[in-house]
């Protein structure tokens, strides 16, 4: 609840200010302080006409051209190689689809938070192919078979039997070998009349890809301790996968593909999912850029819906001028096909305006004067 | 693993509140803006698909700023 003496300025100022106004101020004081946070306020908002985009510009890349471009790696150490530094940033301002290290932060519901059976359901997450649930292929020359001797321990974790993994490979093998339980054991044989050891080589190979449990696209496991909890971390990403299922926390388990988070989570989370991961990279790197320009960069790409990057097919294709356009990359290009369709420029904006020696619409470029007769 | 459990959207830490704006909200916002020109949000969105809301709606976004504590934000509903 807002104190009374600060309720005038509701709606005037931001939220955080009042609170911390009200939290910090002793109840006598308070009228007097408002006021002048007030004035402050005021005074350090930006002034209409201010060239926002082109501050927020200097203020990313100035830094950026300190950031190391090196990842590193430690050897013999579990850890995942996550893309970082300059690639990354370039990465999330190009908005690319496909990033080139996919990995998610997966957070566990009560009890496996505090790091009951992590490993197993590490496990049942990544994916799994018959390759690792089988211990030994062994062929039989004589009677042209594979016996495959499976790992039941794996087999316990990912809650399946020997029987249920003969129905996944009859399912995927399409009727073309015949698969026989024996004991814990799978006795696989090729169908119809013609056999041949090259075959059966072919269907062993065959059958160490195929499928059998965990989520699709996870290829890596980490459990890991952050703080006081413990987390999955991952390399590939299947939101949608991981979220609905039971032990994971379906409030902060997060992916790196912003892509994904928006098609998942939709362009607001997508927005807030690229300024963390903007914020991420630079304080890592140990440089100090103000939220608020990482904050506009997001809500440029954002706000057409979709997620745009700062590219020539991006952001920057919604430009209304062809000068602007073509100021960009590619300036051929842009003016030809607008003089094929023939596209007017209205000329409402700065760069187009530079070009053609004239003021451009900032600061007091943007006001006009109108006399009264 | 055997899950039914569906995951909701609006619970995650990164999704801010969406709420869909009545004809009087809409009235009142434009005397105060002009909402001619407002950042688009697709009917696709799965923000937008939990609102039932349809192409011209306006949706009002609670921000969690990092700067200002809470936030308002809006955006009009487009098609794809």
């Amino acid at each position: 609840m807002v104190h009374q003496e600060l309720k005038e300025y509701v709606g005037k100022m931001p939220e955080s200010l009042l609170k911390e106004i009200e939290e910090t101020c002793p109840a006598a004081k308070i009228k007097k302080v408002a006021k002048l946070v007030f004035e402050e306020y005021e005074n350090s908002k930006i002034s209409a006409g201010e060239a926002v985009g082109l501050v927020s510009a200097e203020s990313i890349g100035e830094p950026g051209t300190q950031m190391t471009l090196n990842t590193f790696h430690f050897a013999g150490v579990a850890e995942m190689s996550v893309t970082k530094g300059l690639p990354r940033i370039i990465e999330i301002l190009d908005a690319r689809k496909n990033i080139s290290t996919q990995t998610m932060d997966i957070y566990l519901n009560s009890p496996y938070y505090k790091g009951k059976d992590v490993r197993t359901l590490a496990m049942q997450i990544k994916e799994t192919n018959m390759d690792s649930v089988v211990k030994e292929f062994s062929i039989n020359v004589v009677d042209l078979k594979i016996d495959l001797i499976l790992d039941t321990e794996k087999l316990t974790v990912l809650d399946l039997s020997s029987k249920k993994v003969q129905k996944i490979l009859e399912k995927a093998l399409d009727k073309t070998a015949l698969i026989e339980v024996k004991g814990e054991n799978l006795e696989v044989s090729l169908k119809g009349k013609e056999k041949d050891l090259n075959q059966l080589y072919k269907l062993k190979e065959k059958i160490k890809e195929i499928y059998v449990g965990g989520i699709k696209g996870i290829t890596q496991v980490l459990p890991v301790r952050r703080k006081e909890e413990y987390i999955i971390l991952t390399a590939g990403s299947n939101l949608r996968k991981v979220l609905d299922l039971e032990f994971v926390d379906g409030t902060r388990t997060t992916s790196n593909d912003i892509h994904e988070i928006k098609k998942i989570l939709g362009i607001e989370a997508a927005r807030q999912a690229v300024i963390e991961e903007l914020l991420q990279v630079v304080e890592t790197q140990g440089l100090n850029v103000d939220v608020r320009h990482l904050m506009l960069v997001a809500d440029t790409m954002c706000s057409s819906g979709e997620l745009k990057g700062i590219t020539r097919y991006g952001v920057v294709s919604e430009k209304a001028s062809v000068l602007a356009r073509a100021s960009f990359e590619t300036p051929i290009k842009h003016l030809i096909n607008a003089s094929i369709v023939g596209e007017i420029d209205y000329l409402n904006s700065v760069v187009e305006n530079v070009m053609l020696n004239q003021p451009v619409p900032l600061g007091t470029g943007m006001v006009r004067l109108i006399t009264k007769k | 693993m055997t899950s039914t459990k569906k995951f909701e959207i609006n619970k995650h830490r990164l999704v801010p509140k969406h709420n869909l704006l009545s004809e009087k909200e809409v009235s009142q916002l434009s005397k105060q803006y002009s909402i001619k020109d407002i950042p688009k949000i697709l009917v696709t969105d799965p923000a937008v698909e939990e609102l039932k809301a349809k192409e011209g709606d306006l949706i009002k976004i609670e921000r969690e700023s990092l700067t200002a504590g809470r936030t308002l934000f809006y955006r009009r509903v487009v098609n794809a």
